[in-house]
């Protein structure tokens, strides 16, 4: 499952990264890396971009970007 | 005794609170410039603290160090060459994680760091509490708080600064990020090979020189093989194969190894030093964003914050611009009045008065805009705008944060050039730079409104429309164009922070508005000072043109005319004898100028230039007007009425009526508008490209690629319209 297959207010674990070169760096100095939970706050009105909390802060990704990070849901506790 | 000069440069997040900082320690004591050779604002302040003199520079906010953006290159180049006595990171408390991470970088480059952790009162509001000490202890890094916001323990910082820069570098061999074993493996052997060749002298740290090359970093490659000489084939063919044996060790690049380590290393000292002691907490910012993003009334929000912006810099700027005008026109008029009749005084009036006069006059709207972008830049509402018009701005190209600035060209292409400086990335910044002057600003409404009033009658609102839109398809189209050809790739990544909502404060507004409005003044006086001395030359020489009437002695003939007529008539009717006179003359005035501009180099220009307007539609007259529109595009209207003979104002029946006489068909009039849509940009906007792009190339690109645009527009509209049975 990818990131952007998550729904508004889901959260779930980053497995891998993928992509390239200099995007796939800048999203891991972000601090989305692997095993970091990600909480999906919002998507905008025009349902892309998305807004992650990451490590307690938000942060927007494209869809076309969360579309290559491979996670594991986390059920709702 | 002189004061001892220390370097201090101020390092963190974007967000963090650094500016607010630096505004705190320098005051309005700042130098705002831009980096040598690229378009990031650098901002430096001298004082004096306790003996010494300490230079602060604010470098780029950045979250890491690799050099990836222009900004991290300048920041990393500023430390590594310029080597600061000091640096300060400052930290975003309630941010620590990731705050961490530049700050693990800056450990590991050759530099005395200092860590202050800024809004530390918002961080335990939000209960998480950070143990400065400790931190202090795992990272052998001074560590201090700070309030930015309510200017708390800038004091201590300095004072910190200072004794750090007075003491022995410290020994932090021990202290630094550990990579797994595979990595410090590698990071050694390369070490090695640098101690059995000492002549190589690596530049740099050498265990950081090291960490870079497994990284592949572009810029430290490339400093090795200028340094070392001879040395660097055989340090970069060992890098190739231990980055070729790290590869296959983790099936992953080494670079993406490393960031994911130090990040697990950063989740080992937020373990020890940050307590989170509520988990559930009142979070004012997302309430916020619940209605500024939200689904259905964030784009109406979001409309009225530009509808109100775009009032305030147009409408209320309008006031202090006719103020202005009015000075301008006092200056002028009393400077006038003092000079005797000359060709220098006509240069100093006509060419140089009027000309700074034409920018000066967007003085307000410059400061209130800028005020309003320091505004949503500060409250972290610019972050939402670009979140919530990213997907339609993706469209053409560019990134959310585009919108802005195009929307502003429909005001003063100048303004919004410059507001382009919000963009990050390079690449986004040109192209919204080539791709703003299609947004047809305000002074070429009057051009529009004379031509489609002429030819158009009853439909010119509708025709003055579709060029609006004509402007619009073809920016989206050109966007499209140079993204997927010249400005291929860069399409920056659309990872941004939306940093919590924060109230402003005032006086870092100011700083913001008056530093970049400074820029506006200082560069454009000098450019625009000779670009109108040159129109005025062209304009007003060669001097003898020979007339075919002789003015003078005909303004002579009226004058006697009228004054017999004036005796003879009743003191009633003199007034109205007098205002006839006064319009003859005006008439021949009017006559002799005309002739004048057409014998003018201007006028020879036009000429010269006629056969290129002609498949246009244009003739000569146009085409002097459009090179005259050159220095304001108000101009090409009273232009055209200088050579016709009338008066000069859009509105004006004697323009329209010789409009229509001079054989110009609306369909001619739909070309020309086109063309004056699409043609180079005016003098003011052509120097704001040629400043904001840091480049002439860039400046010649878009003066040369809107003009042929225009003419081919105004070709397929002009031929396609005849061929369509249009006359």
């Amino acid at each position: 499952m990818v990131l952007s297959d998550l729904r508004q207010g889901q959260s779930a674990v980053i497995e891998k990264i993928g992509g390239n070169g200099a995007l796939r760096r800048r999203i891991l100095e972000m601090g989305i890396v692997r095993g970091t939970e990600v909480y999906v706050e919002k998507y905008a009105p025009l349902k892309d971009p998305l807004e992650l909390i990451v490590k307690g802060y938000h942060v927007s990704l494209r869809v076309e970007e969360a579309a290559k990070i491979t996670v594991t849901p986390v059920k709702p506790a | 005794m002189t004061a001892k000069r220390l370097t201090i440069a101020l390092a963190g997040n974007p967000n963090s609170g650094k500016t607010t900082i630096f505004n705190n320690i320098t005051g309005t004591r700042q130098k705002v410039g831009n980096w040598p050779g690229v378009t990031v604002e650098k901002k430096e302040g001298l004082i004096h603290y306790r003996g010494y003199d300490l230079r602060v520079v604010d470098l780029p906010g950045t979250y890491s160090l690799t050099p990836y953006s222009i900004e991290e290159i300048v920041a990393r180049n500023f430390i590594l060459d310029q080597s600061p006595d000091v640096v300060i990171d400052i930290i975003d408390a309630s941010n620590l994680e990731r705050s961490l991470y530049l700050a693990t970088q800056l450990c590991e480059l050759d530099c005395k760091v200092l860590f202050a952790l800024n809004m530390a009162d918002l961080a335990s509001s939000r209960g998480s509490k950070i143990d400065g000490s400790k931190l202090s202890e795992l990272l052998e890094v001074p560590v201090t708080f700070t309030v930015g916001n309510k200017n708390e323990g800038i004091d201590i910082l300095l004072e910190m600064a200072v004794e750090l820069a007075e003491s022995e570098m410290p020994d932090r061999s021990k202290r630094r990020v550990r990579y797994s074993k595979d990595i410090e493996t590698a990071i050694e052997k390369l070490q090695q090979d640098f101690a059995r060749h000492p002549e190589a002298r690596v530049p740099y740290n050498e265990r950081w020189t090291a960490i870079k090359l497994l990284e592949d970093d572009k810029i430290v490659k490339q400093r090795i093989v200028e340094k070392t000489g001879g040395e660097a084939r055989r340090i970069l063919d060992l890098t190739a194969s231990l980055r070729e044996h790290l590869r296959d060790r983790f099936d992953e690049e080494p670079e993406i190894v490393t960031t994911d380590e130090r990040y697990g290393f950063i989740a080992g000292i937020v373990r020890e030093v940050q307590t989170n002691t509520t988990r559930q907490r009142i979070d004012i910012s997302r309430n916020i964003d619940l209605v500024l993003t939200n689904r259905f009334v964030g784009f109406p929000i979001f409309v009225f914050f530009i509808w109100a912006m775009f009032q305030l810099t147009f409408t209320l700027g309008e006031y202090p611009m006719e103020a202005i005008d009015a000075l301008i026109g006092w200056f002028s008029s009393s400077l006038g009045s003092l000079l005797p009749d000359s060709l220098f005084k006509s240069l100093l009036l006509d060419g140089m008065v009027a000309g700074v006069g034409s920018v000066i006059i967007f003085l307000p709207n410059i400061l209130i805009l800028f005020f309003c972008i320091a505004l949503f830049e500060d409250t972290g509402y610019m972050s939402r705008s670009a979140f919530l018009m990213d997907k339609i701005m993706h469209l053409i190209g560019l990134h959310g944060k585009s919108f802005i600035p195009m929307l502003m060209g429909f005001g003063c292409n100048v303004p919004a050039i410059m507001a382009s400086r919000t963009l990050e990335s390079e690449k986004d910044r040109i192209l919204t730079i080539l791709i703003t002057p299609f947004m047809s600003c305000s002074a070429k409404l009057p051009v529009y409104i004379a031509l489609a009033g002429t030819f158009f009658g009853g439909r010119a609102g509708s025709v003055i429309f579709a060029v609006y839109l004509t402007g619009i398809v073809l920016s989206m189209i050109t966007g499209r164009i140079f993204r997927s050809t010249l400005l291929r790739g860069a399409d920056a990544p659309f990872v941004m922070e939306l940093p919590p909502y924060r109230v402003p404060m005032f006086k870092s507004l100011l700083i913001h508005m008056w530093d970049r409005s400074k820029i506006f003044l200082r560069k454009m006086g000098g450019i625009i000072l000779i670009g109108s001395v040159v129109i005025w030359c062209l304009s007003s020489f060669p001097q003898n043109v020979p007339l075919t009437r002789d003015y003078d002695a005909e303004a002579a003939q009226v004058k006697t005319a009228y004054e017999t007529k004036l005796q003879a008539a009743e003191p009633a009717g003199r007034l109205l004898i007098e205002k006839e006179r006064d319009e003859a003359l005006q008439v021949l005035d009017r006559d002799r100028r005309a002739e004048q501009t057409e014998g003018s180099l201007m006028g020879w220009i036009g000429k010269a230039m006629a056969p290129l307007f002609a498949p246009l539609g244009i003739d000569w007259r146009g085409g002097v007007a459009l090179v005259s529109g050159f220095v304001a595009k108000e101009i090409v209207v009273s232009t055209l009425g200088v050579l016709h003979a009338v008066d000069g104002d859009e509105r004006s029946e004697a323009l329209r009526t010789a409009l229509k006489a001079s054989g110009m068909t609306p369909l001619a009039a739909l070309s020309m508008m086109v063309f004056v849509l699409l043609y180079l940009p005016c003098l003011a906007t052509v120097t704001a490209i040629r400043r904001e792009t840091g480049s002439l190339k860039w400046m010649f690109f878009s003066i040369f690629y809107s003009t042929s645009v225009a003419w081919l527009m105004a070709f397929v509209v002009y031929q396609a319209g005849r061929l369509l049975g249009f006359a």
